[in-house]
């Protein structure tokens, strides 16, 4: 597996994006994207509709450091010459820029990644995967971002 | 104090409704030490559930909730009903024992005629009893929140709650309140505890590496039951995380399942999650992970009489501060469970007889301190109390210290369950207010604070206990003030339910543009300044030598 940076590239993918019709992805009551993470996931699928289910995406429910959130994700699928995934761009809605990192696979790698983005605030954070047939697979987790203190 | 004779002077007519594991004798309020304990025994496995004593020795007062909203689908469901529906609910006769216990119905003259409840070494009479009747079978479980929020495991970091306990023999606990004594602590704890202190959820921050073990797997009545932890997973988010800096909680749920998984394919016949997860978290959990077959469901502090069922896994609630232990019987067979008889135990101090050992050893560990605790600050006029979900009279009375004694314009008081309750013309004395503060983080801060900032804190703790989606949610109660009313609609989404911010003292609406100067204690925030809390409010009483304290101005909506 390589894991090669990050938000430069997706925010990359995310220009010249035609305007994306409204995906599907929302995990909860969470507000809407704040940034151009629609375009940027279009542009990511070339154009087509990612469906829900490959790949996971493993996130706390609430970041203990915002700064610092430890995320992995996976896709279930045999990373063979015939069937791999190329590519899994991870998009945060709620940070200033939607890209965070994408991480390229090659077949007989394992589909697995984990590192530790930065969320600004209470987000969804949506997981693409392109598989090397051109079809896309998303997952998204709400992860809240709070002050804390009054715990029970 | 009261005696068994007044129970019975306060004896009502024959209830017509018993609840399951109830002897007609007790509906009937003739209360004993062996109606306390009948229990018609079943199968092969006996759970005992003890959780949330909060380092409460002794017997205590603590008045229920009039207050507990559910939201989402917990809306209107157990344990989001509160005083005279509970006892319709569970067909509890008003007035009797245990409409005391469980509700704050009539709760003053009810607290003076039956007196207090818990007391660690009632429970150690009420175990002894349970296992003098079971033997082998029976397996003790400690649910965590143990070891901190008196005076006395304060200033022994815990060492007075885990010498009592060992005396008890559990066979396991978990923990949330222990983790405030800070890792080093927690560890030198548990490397000498004598039984296994387990979460699942709990990672060492670097590494992802498990910082304690997952489950442990007993022997019991023939039958293989796999015991998996879960410690608070809110723990660094709700209390301060530099304390634990190298530990990562978290619910966690696919990691759960993967427990269970394991723990069947080793030959459990029976798992039990010992969770200080709350209620509506481990509801939700129970409903996603499969292969549980009970939660000792604990953080919440919630005591329900009757199991609650989700699936086929059952939900125990134990209560809190030492007023209740959960008894549950289970048949065992072939790997599942073919019945269960459970009965909430309430743990009333005159009727249940102290154990000699554990009496004497609190006192050993008490004698000390006895006399300054003992010391008279002042007297309250009003009835204190602390649970509830937007005030308590005890915490308007600590946010009028901060307000007073800190010279500030608004107050900020953490939402904790816990804290004792002080009668009418009760006195005050130290140890009541240690009851209520008594906490690693005391220091009692003064700052600025603009009109924006302290809307998004009221708005981010109502998030934390009225997101529809129960793992969003920490289990604490709403950060309670003075100096300021407000508005709230538990409905509406994050960062809308909080409205008319109005400071008291103008009668004018707070601006979000403006400074304003706020008292609060609890920081989570490491470098904190001020000082300990229990001084501020211990001077403030001393000052007013009769408290009748500022009732907070919330106005709920929604609900």
């Amino acid at each position: 597996m390589r894991d090669a940076m990050n938000r430069r590239q997706a925010l990359a993918l995310g220009t010249g994006a035609v305007v994306a019709a409204t995906l599907s992805l929302r995990a909860g009551p969470a507000r809407a994207a704040k940034n151009n993470s629609e375009e940027a996931i279009k542009a990511f699928t070339r154009g087509k509709e990612p469906v829900r289910g490959k790949v996971r995406l493993e996130l706390p429910e609430i970041a203990e450091n915002g700064n610092t959130v430890p995320m992995t994700v996976s896709v279930d699928v045999p990373m063979t010459e015939e069937s791999f995934v190329e590519e899994v761009m991870i998009v945060a809605e709620g940070n200033p820029n939607p890209g965070v990192i994408s991480f390229h696979f090659t077949p007989s790698s394992v589909a697995e990644a984990n590192t530790r983005i930065r969320l600004a605030e209470t987000q969804n954070v949506v997981a693409i995967a392109r598989m090397n047939d051109g079809s896309v697979f998303s997952d998204v987790r709400q992860v809240k971002v709070t002050i804390g203190g009054c715990g029970g | 104090m009261t005696s068994r004779r007044d129970f019975l002077q306060i004896a009502a007519a024959t209830a017509a409704l018993v609840p399951s594991g109830w002897t007609r004798a007790f509906a009937q309020q003739r209360l004993t030490h062996d109606d306390l304990l009948a229990f018609e025994p079943m199968g092969n496995v006996t759970l005992v559930h003890l959780t949330d004593i909060h380092a409460q020795l002794r017997p205590v007062l603590f008045r229920e909730p009039s207050t507990n909203l559910g939201v989402g689908e917990a809306r209107g469901q157990v344990p989001h009903i509160t005083g005279r529906a509970t006892l319709d609910l569970y067909g509890i006769p008003g007035g009797s024992p245990l409409a005391h216990a469980l509700t704050p119905e009539d709760y003053v003259a009810l607290a003076r005629s039956y007196g207090r409840m818990g007391g660690l070494d009632r429970i150690a009479t009420v175990l002894d009893a349970i296992r003098a009747e079971r033997g082998d079978k029976v397996l003790f479980l400690d649910g965590g929140d143990t070891w901190q929020n008196s005076y006395t495991s304060m200033l022994s970091k815990g060492q007075d709650m885990v010498d009592c306990m060992a005396l008890l023999k559990p066979d396991a606990m978990t923990g949330h309140w222990e983790f405030t004594l800070g890792t080093d602590r927690v560890k030198e704890i548990v490397d000498g505890l004598g039984c296994p202190f387990l979460g699942q959820n709990v990672r060492d921050a670097e590494w992802n590496e498990p910082a304690f073990e997952s489950t442990k797997m007993f022997e019991r009545g023939g039958a293989k039951v796999a015991v998996i932890g879960q410690a608070f997973p809110y723990t660094p988010i709700a209390n301060p995380r530099w304390m634990i800096a190298n530990w990562s909680f978290g619910i966690r749920e696919e990691d759960v399942q993967a427990s269970v998984d394991k723990a069947r394919k080793e030959g459990a016949d029976l798992v039990v999650l010992l969770s200080h997860n709350g209620f509506d978290v481990d509801r939700k959990l129970a409903s996603r992970v499969k292969g549980i077959d009970v939660v000792l469901t604990g953080h919440t502090h919630d005591a329900l009489p009757q199991a609650v069922k989700v699936g086929n896994t059952l939900l125990i609630a134990s209560g809190s501060h030492g007023k209740f232990l959960t008894r549950v019987d289970l048949d065992v067979r072939d790997g599942a469970v073919k019945g269960f008889r459970s009965k909430l135990i309430p743990i009333f101090s005159d009727v249940i007889a102290p154990q000699a050992a554990m009496a004497a050893k609190i006192q050993a560990i008490r004698a000390p301190h006895e006399a300054m605790l003992g010391e008279e600050l002042g007297r309250t006029e009003t009835l204190l109390y602390r649970r509830g979900n937007f005030n308590g009279t005890l915490d308007d009375m600590i946010c009028d210290a901060l307000l007073a004694e800190r010279e500030a314009e608004i107050a900020l008081s953490p939402g904790f369950r816990w804290g004792t309750t002080l009668l009418p013309g009760q006195p005050i004395t130290r140890e009541d207010v240690f009851n209520a503060t008594a906490i690693t983080y005391p220091a009692a801060y003064r700052t600025t604070m603009t009109g924006a900032r302290l809307k998004e804190v009221l708005e981010d703790v109502a998030d934390n206990l009225f997101n529809e989606d129960p793992y969003y949610q920490q289990g604490g109660d709403m950060v309670r003030v003075g100096g300021v009313s407000y508005a709230i609609d538990i409905a509406r989404p994050a960062g809308q339910r909080i409205s008319d911010l109005t400071l008291l003292r103008t009668g004018k609406p707070i601006e979000a543009g403006a400074s304003y100067t706020v008292a609060g204690w609890a920081s989570v925030n490491e470098g904190t300044e001020g000082p300990p809390i229990w001084d501020v409010v211990a001077a403030h009483v001393r000052r007013k030598g009769t408290v009748s304290p500022t009732p907070a101005q919330v106005t709920v909506r929604g609900a």
